[in-house]
């Protein structure tokens, strides 16, 4: 690893971790269910996306050989992000409807 | 014969190639099981699949790929100042998107991908009325919602799947 490597590799994760950050301070900040929602569904595409690429390229240059781990974990994760958002939101509006609160 | 051995091939090569990213194809022994892996689950997971449609323009999904991560960055930053600033600036809306596209596959195709964009959460595909429920962060004007994501997203797909 020479000195732009390592700065790129220290610049995602720190950016990665600054995204997830955000998206937990905005679980906490936002004032009702479906705006909290946001919040973590977009830490895991941009904060765990540049974390990952952190990984995949501190290993590719420091271990053996190249690593695709993080893609296989990249694609998962945004398979599976908006289904679980749809389904949490889809409760929490089935509940609104139960209450008969309005939103 | 090939084409009862491995009756969905692009699904066949897509699991084959997740096991190669997954083991990192680290040996022959782990590459054949691989191989042995792409036959057998899509033959199993056969009845799930819904009759997806076909790729037509490989070349203007790879741009698009391009274009999705370029906005999935930009848009982060937007949500990212929005969560920070003062929260009763903004404005949350349900919105609902009428779609052209009549796929049940690229119905779910396009709500994910709104979904994955940061400031809108897809809620529903109603596959009834062919409409696109959507709850939005901050969106002032929901009408300038609605055609960013129709045109922005609705027309590529359009245009990829050739439908």
């Amino acid at each position: 690893m020479n000195v732009f490597s390592e700065f790129l590799v220290s610049a995602l994760i720190v950016l990665g971790a600054l995204f997830t950050l955000l998206g937990s301070v905005g679980l906490l900040r936002l004032p009702d269910f479906l705006m909290r929602l946001h919040a973590p569904t977009k830490a895991t595409t941009l904060g765990v996306g540049a974390l990952l690429l952190a990984s995949a390229i501190y290993f590719s240059l420091t271990g053996s050989g190249v690593s695709l781990h993080e893609a296989a974990i990249v694609l998962f994760l945004f398979i599976t992000a908006p289904v679980t958002a749809q389904l949490m939101a889809k409760a929490a509006r089935h509940r609104q409807k139960k209450s008969g609160e309005d939103r | 014969m090939l084409k009862q051995l491995i009756p969905r091939p692009v699904l066949s090569l897509t699991v084959l190639l997740l096991w190669i990213a997954i083991t990192n194809a680290g040996s022959l022994g782990l590459l054949l099981l691989g191989l042995l892996l792409a036959v057998i689950i899509p033959r199993l997971t056969l009845p799930f699949w819904p009759q997806a449609p076909r790729l037509a323009n490989p070349l203007r999904a790879l741009r698009f790929l391009g274009v999705f991560a370029l906005d999935i960055v930009v848009a982060n930053w937007g949500v990212a100042r929005r969560i920070v600033g003062p929260s009763e600036r903004l404005s949350p809306a349900l919105v609902e998107i009428p779609l052209d596209l009549r796929d049940p596959f690229l119905a779910t195709l396009l709500g994910s991908i709104v979904s994955l964009t940061p400031g809108t959460v897809s809620i529903d595909v109603d596959q009834k009325h062919w409409v696109l429920l959507v709850h939005a962060l901050d969106a002032p004007d929901p009408q300038a919602l609605i055609d960013e994501v129709k045109n922005r997203y609705e027309a590529a797909l359009k245009e990829i799947f050739a439908c």
